[in-house]
């Protein structure tokens, strides 16, 4: 693979909601949305709240269904297209090709931090004990105390819980990461340490988007800016 | 590749009870090792298809082919009455809502376990005697009890000795009605950690009806949405839930209460 083919290629986006719940309002989000992202590539996305960034990122992982266009995905060789694939196919894509670090972790009762990081290596194939290596010496990267490792993250703090997803995010070394605003919550060593992670992923041919508030791990990673302000579907908000 | 074929193909399963219709040109896919959830409030005819799917009850019109293990997809209405049932011994399970339903309650939760592999064909005593201590074990029941009457066991308890009796034949398929609905919270999430490693585990394919979409969230790769016997919304999980399209969705998955 060569440094300049393209991971992830969004083209013709349109997405609105219809609440039906409420008098079926009609929420336009964006129209006719473009964007390319290459290997080794980190993109952010910009735009005043509610132009649509995390709804752009829950669409790239197909959490949030495509009205028009496409998502495709660099995926075993061939192009995928995220908009139209069957179930089975998005979460093959999932599992080996596209990460996806949210804001909050989702937990499940009584699953410990240690087996919630090594889950994706593990779902790979790797075996227990290299996946269970692997996942702490990222615990341990990120400062997650050992005395956790243990636990179920239910209880921890914002900051905790954010990194240990991160953490989860970024074991298996996906070729495509999603992150939106991976440091939210984290003080200055630990935003760091995920400035680190995010370098090392493009070094490696990681392709990224992010939601980076933090202006200053914005400037540190990005290689460009996607502007979402002018992507706002004709009409604004509500219709 | 086994898995580039489906294990059970659904085409216009349609049901009805006098003038009731309680499912409707129902029609899906399952692959192997994929789990299907199937969510709707009561009386949306979802243990209705969960019935017909297994065999359990015959539909008025469409078909339900399941591929066996000799690789031929076959309709199971088709099929002969002892080859149904002989099916349901060797590749299927079925996990119902009230484990009095799925177990013997008078003979010992060992028995219990060892009944299923005898009629997969074990005879040696010592071997299913270790299978069931080991499936005691997996499904987190104290050892002490495998010569107990399941009758003595506690609601949790039964249901995952249940599921232990479902799956210690190694099944293909296994079908379960609100597996998780008549037990305490608590009891419930343990359950629900439990069924999940074990469906990961074993590459078992599942179909799950719940009315609960955080146990159909936590369990399942796809959702069906049912309403009235007719499959108003499919996808991916995920996407079901935080993304809902139709009318129906979009009303169940903002009535839940959060906490």
């Amino acid at each position: 693979m060569t440094t300049s083919s393209i991971m992830l290629d969004v083209s013709g986006l349109s997405k609105s909601f219809v609440l039906h719940t409420q008098g079926s309002a009609r929420i336009a989000v964006f129209d006719n949305l473009s964007l390319q992202v290459h290997a080794g590539e980190c993109v952010a996305l910009d735009g005043p709240s509610g132009a649509g960034k995390s709804t752009l990122m829950r669409m790239l992982y197909a959490n949030y269904r495509t009205d028009t266009g496409a998502v495709r995905v660099h995926h075993r060789g061939t192009m995928v297209d995220l908009a139209t694939a069957p179930p089975r196919t998005v979460i093959d894509v999932r599992r080996r090709t596209l990460g996806y670090v949210s804001q909050f972790l989702r937990v499940i009762p009584r699953v410990s931090t240690l087996d919630v990081v090594a889950e994706p290596l593990r779902a790979l194939g790797t075996a227990g004990e290299e996946a269970d290596e692997r996942a702490r010496g990222m615990l341990q990267r990120l400062n997650v105390p050992e005395r956790l490792w243990d636990l179920a993250p239910a209880t921890f703090s914002g900051g905790e819980q954010q990194r240990v997803n991160v953490a989860r995010g970024f074991v298996a070394e996906l070729p495509v990461l999603l992150l939106d605003e991976p440091t939210a919550s984290l003080d200055a060593i630990n935003r760091q340490c995920v400035v680190d992670l995010i370098g090392e992923a493009k070094s490696r041919g990681a392709a990224i988007v992010g939601i980076f508030h933090d202006r200053r791990v914005r400037d540190d990673v990005a290689d460009r800016v996607f502007d979402m302000s002018e992507t706002l579907a004709a009409g604004g908000a509500a219709a | 590749m086994p898995d580039d074929q489906m294990l059970l193909r659904v085409e216009g399963v349609t049901k009805s009870f006098g003038a009731v219709r309680a499912c409707h040109d129902v029609t899906f896919d399952l692959w192997p090792g994929e789990v299907l959830g199937i969510v709707g409030e009561s009386g949306s005819g979802k243990t209705t298809l969960l019935n017909c799917l297994a065999g359990r009850l015959e539909p008025d019109s469409g078909t339900v082919a399941y591929r066996n293990r000799a690789d031929e997809l076959s309709d199971i209405f088709a099929m002969s009455e002892p080859e149904r049932r002989m099916l349901s011994r060797t590749d299927w399970g079925f996990v119902h809502q009230n484990p009095r339903d799925g177990l013997r309650l008078d003979i010992t939760a060992g028995g219990n376990i060892g009944e299923r592999m005898m009629m997969v064909g074990a005879r040696h005593y010592g071997n299913i005697r270790t299978e069931a201590e080991t499936w005691m074990d997996r499904v987190e029941l104290d050892l002490d009890r495998i010569d107990a009457a399941p009758r003595t066991f506690s609601g949790g308890m039964q249901q995952r000795l249940q599921i232990a009796r479902n799956l210690v034949s190694g099944p293909r398929l296994v079908f379960m009605d609100e597996p998780t609905g008549g037990l305490d919270v608590s009891v419930q999430a343990r359950l629900l950690d439990l069924l999940r490693e074990l469906v990961r585990e074993l590459r078992v394919a599942v179909v799950i009806v719940t009315h609960d979409l955080a146990v159909a969230r936590l369990l399942s790769d796809r959702l069906m949405v049912m309403r009235d016997g007719t499959v108003v919304e499919s996808g991916l999980t995920d996407q079901v839930l935080d993304d809902p399209q139709h009318e129906y969705s979009q009303l169940l998955v903002s009535s839940i209460l959060q906490v």
